[in-house]
């Protein structure tokens, strides 16, 4: 297969880029965008704004999602806020900071123009959401708060209690239903993408299974767009939603979509520790809980008193220790590495020895219990009713876990994949983050790609498409591709092995924390490629999915997407091996400094990863898209 | 420190489809870490049931962080089980004692059909939002979000309002099996921005009208407030009647203009 890796940034000067493209895209007109279909595919933050505004604009669009209703994507669970560049604070914000500070924080592997974009948009975000009756927190004045968020040295967050990914999300959703119920959007819910379909290069639709009675079926379209989230549940344990999966991004992998970077995963420092095997999910405790908790070990490993008991000189507060100007604010990726090599050393603390310590006690004593328990209450209230322990007395327990991934379907700068007519939006796609992504900065994304940059530049694709005819789903690809979902749910139904799909799941998880988490090695990356491959002939010998397959069944569905996850498992620990430096969320153990920080290789390896499907899981073919920096300085980040 | 309980009996609703009659199986849970949440129980039974050649039970849920609202469940008949202020999937164990007997069934309204076991249908949540839980505000154009200042107090009463996760306990929980609690507070939360005045009367007769379509009707007996995982308040639907019956005064006037 021939493969176009031309990232279409336009001409000119950064900030002019996205003006530029704009003024000389091609237009479909009002009366024209009716004749073109568009599939999108996922309802979060970015396929809903996405579907909403495309039916605004007059194109007819169908809505996929697997869930009952768009209002339970997993962006609902975002806590802590979205940035934007309005600088309302007057504290020397601007689009060109965040610009910066996004590049940087992606530790320089991010493409630049999109990143761009990204901070010009954002302002318009807040506008969009707040006109739509999003409560963001106000002022007693009336004007909108905001907050500093993730060791930014601005307040450019806005935020709307500790639910803005829900607020968000119920906005977005809320201008979906207006145009389902003015008959501009067909939503389907509870059907699974299960493959993508292309006739000549192109794509052509989607093949879908209903999960409420496993028919399979075709869907055509002139574009489709995959808003199918993120891909961090192949740890079997994170903080994301039970259901979150790779299949939409990985069938189109199969289907010639280049997968960009997927060893790019971001593990957030500040999660409740595992409490038991059995465990099925984690919980994030917001980051915002370091602004005023101190983090610390037991100085001697192996410790075993009581928090309490042990005195002051006998704690390593090794934030602090290691990086005094940051603190407990250093970024997610170093704070998480500093707590697993306490962990690792045998200074871990809990029943599991599997966490660290933040503690608000110093906090309580300055400020006292009733300020404390105005800036966190609800969230001691959520740890505790996790944990059965009361933060106020006893230092909270956490321990890093995966949370968000940077890697994702390659795009160029108009968010269409290498497959011509098939779009990535949102953390679906790979495009803004680099290695690192900064807090507060996905729902931004997502927003962004789905309000402000696919409407403009999905008709770029279309207008020359007017009046063509365009494959339909009694096309031989589609009776194809159908036929193939077909058998692949029977099959997993067939196997009558002895072992359930989330047996799988958590020991797939397993390797890949372990061998692909917060520390990569080349010896433990060979282990790994080594071992996935084996436990995935088990699964596919000794599966056991019990129900039908033509009434809803939950162990079939989940059968599926953990499939997926091993065929995508075995790609991230290829990439993770294959870049052969330390930068953002990838810690090379071999790529570091003498006082082991992340030493990142700009000679060789300033370039995207972009991974081309060739059948054989464990032999992907690469493709690189150098990255060019016009106006970021390639620097190291310090946070000493 | 985690302890174990152990002897669990649960009766759990088991029921093919919507046309199934349905009937209680009970199922001994020998041990369990008081640590586990209550759902995490069920995938562990789950996996029993698998491996054991048994058709798991099908549950709804998702986030397990209680914000999703996709989770449900009656536990010993209360809406999201004992825990006040809490949905499902934020119950732990510990809530429970070794020995007891644990009775699980799914959300029971006519508005919201049985799917397959515990899992229903609350589409018709959707219809009400559809019809008007909305500020028309099409992308693009919006001017700048300081330009109107909302008090902190309108926007925090509109956020209160706001935080509905659209789970249903609040239908489930009531008698007449009435949505006017989740119908109000979406009311709540957009007819009090200034933002929302200029559709205000006329989002609240088509939503209470798409609401009358499908469930019953509210003959404020409270359950609703009390089984509410985020505590939302039963004044909001004082609020809905009021607008609502301006809205059909003001919507009529509004047909004799045209
Ligand atoms: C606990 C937590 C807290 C977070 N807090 C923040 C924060 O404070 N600020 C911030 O900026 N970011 C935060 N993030 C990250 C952010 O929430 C996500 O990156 C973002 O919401 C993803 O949005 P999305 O629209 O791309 O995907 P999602 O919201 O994941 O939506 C995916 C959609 O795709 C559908 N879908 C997927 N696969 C298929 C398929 N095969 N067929 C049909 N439909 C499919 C799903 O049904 C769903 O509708 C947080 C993440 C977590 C886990
Ligand atoms: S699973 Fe999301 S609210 Fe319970």
């Amino acid at each position: 297969m021939s493969i176009n890796l031309d990232s279409k940034i336009p001409e000119g000067p950064l900030a002019d880029k996205w003006d530029n493209f704009k003024a000389d895209e091609k237009l479909v007109n009002p009366s024209n965008k009716r004749k073109f279909k568009v599939i999108v595919v996922g309802t979060g933050l970015a396929g809903a704004s996405a579907a909403a505004t495309l039916a605004e604009l007059g194109y007819q669009v169908e809505a996929f999602t697997f869930h009952d209703s768009p209002r339970r994507a997993h962006s609902i669970a975002a806590q802590g806020g979205i940035n934007a560049a309005k600088n309302y604070r007057g504290d020397g914000d601007s689009i060109h900071r965040l610009f910066y500070d996004t590049v940087k924080g992606g530790d320089f592997r991010s493409r630049e123009a999109n990143v761009h974009r990204l901070a010009q948009v954002s302002v318009d975000i807040i506008d969009q959401m707040v006109a739509q009756g999003v409560p963001f927190a106000r002022e007693y004045g009336g004007l909108l708060d905001n907050r500093s968020f993730g060791g930014a040295q601005v307040s450019r967050t806005f935020y709307a209690r500790g639910q803005t990914g829900q607020q968000l999300l119920l906005g977005a959703y809320q201008q979906m239903a207006r145009q389902i119920g003015l008959g501009n959007i067909k939503l389907w819910n509870r059907m699974e993408l299960v493959d993508v379909v292309t006739v000549d290069g192109r794509c052509a639709g989607i093949v879908t299974r209903d999960l409420m009675t496993g028919e399979v079926s075709s869907h055509a379209a002139h574009a489709t767009v995959l808003a199918t989230g993120g891909y961090g549940n192949v740890f079997f344990l994170s903080t994301n939603a039970m259901t979150c999966n790779v299949t939409a991004a990985w069938r189109a992998h199969r289907k010639g979509a280049l997968f960009a970077n997927p060893c790019y995963t971001q593990i957030h420092p500040t999660c409740i520790p595992q409490s038991d095997d059995f465990q099925s999910k984690l919980t994030l405790m917001s980051e915002s809980l370091r602004n005023d908790g101190r983090v610390w070990v037991p100085a001697r490993a192996g410790d075993d008193r009581a928090p309490d008991q042990i005195p002051e000189a006998e704690r390593d507060y090794y934030l602090e220790r290691l990086y005094p100007s940051f603190g407990n604010l250093a970024p997610r990726d170093i704070s998480s590495r500093a707590a697993k090599r306490a962990v690792d050393n045998g200074q871990g603390v809990g029943p599991l020895r599997n966490g660290v310590y933040l503690d608000f006690s110093d906090a309580v004593s300055r400020l006292g219990k009733d300020t404390v328990e105005e800036r966190y209450g609800n969230l001691f209230e959520m740890y505790e009713r996790i944990t059965g322990e009361d933060p106020y007395s006893v230092p909270m327990r956490i321990y890093p876990a995966s949370h968000y991934t940077m890697g994702g379907l390659w795009v160029d700068y108009e968010l269409m994949t290498s497959i011509p007519g098939l779009y990535a939006a949102g953390e679906a796609n790979f495009s803004d983050h680099g290695a690192n992504r900064l807090g507060a900065s996905a729902l931004m994304q997502g927003l962004a790609d789905g309000y402000f940059v696919l409407p403009y530049t999905i008709s770029n694709y279309l207008a020359p498409l007017l009046n063509q005819p365009v494959p339909g789903t009694d096309h031989e690809a589609f009776k194809v591709a159908e036929n193939a979902a077909r058998d692949r749910f029977r099959q997993y139904l067939s196997i009558g092995g002895t072992r359930s799909p989330d047996y799988f799941h958590r020991e797939l998880g397993k390797i890949i924390w372990d061998y692909c988490g917060m520390e990569r090695s080349q010896q433990g990356l060979e282990k790994a490629i080594s071992e996935i491959p084996a436990l995935y002939d088990e699964f596919c010998k000794d599966l056991r999915v019990t129900g039908g397959g033509d009434s809803l069944n939950q162990t079939l569905e989940k059968a599926g997407r953990v499939d997926d996850f091993f065929q995508l498992g075995m790609l991230m620990c290829r990439d993770a091996l294959d870049r052969e430096e330390s930068c953002g969320g990838h810690f090379r153990t071999e790529h570091q400094t003498d006082d082991g920080e992340a030493l990142r290789d700009d000679d060789n390896f300033a370039h995207v990863s972009a991974w081309e499907w060739t059948g054989d899981p464990s032999n992907p073919n690469l493709h690189k898209e150098h990255l060019e920096y016009e106006v970021a300085k390639l620097q190291t980040r310090s946070y000493k | 420190m985690s302890t174990k309980l152990t002897n669990l009996k649960l009766k759990i609703w088991r029921q093919a489809g919507p046309d199934d009659a349905g009937r209680f199986e009970t199922y001994e849970i020998p041990e369990i870490s008081d640590e586990a949440s209550f759902l995490e129980m069920l995938d562990i039974l789950n996996e029993r049931l698998i491996e054991q050649g048994d058709e798991a039970i099908v549950f709804d849920h998702d986030c397990r962080e209680g914000i999703c609202g996709t989770c449900s469940l009656m536990i010993n008949g209360q809406a999201h089980g004992p825990q006040r202020a809490s949905a499902t999937c934020q119950l732990h164990m510990r809530t429970f004692n070794s020995g007891d007997e644990i009775v699980i069934e799914p959300w029971r309204a006519r508005a919201f059909p049985i799917i397959k076991d515990l899992m229903v249908d609350r589409a018709a949540f959707d219809r009400i939002v559809e019809s008007g839980g909305f500020i028309s505000a099409p992308t693009g154009g919006a001017p700048d979000a300081n330009l109107t200042p909302i008090p902190k107090p309108v926007a925090d009463a509109a956020m209160d309002a706001a935080a509905c996760i659209g789970c249903g306990a609040c239908v489930a929980a009531c008698p007449n099996g009435a949505a006017s609690l989740f119908t109000s507070a979406k009311l709540s939360h957009l007819n009090r921005l200034p933002q929302g005045q200029a559709e205000r009367f006329r989002r609240t007769e088509a939503m209470v009208d798409t609401m009358d379509d499908y469930f019953g009707s509210c003959t404020n007996h409270g359950e609703c407030q009390a089984a509410c995982p985020k505590e939302i308040s039963i004044d909001m639907i004082a609020l809905m009647n009021s607008d609502y019956r301006k809205a059909k005064f003001k919507n009529r006037k509004n047909l004799s203009r045209i």
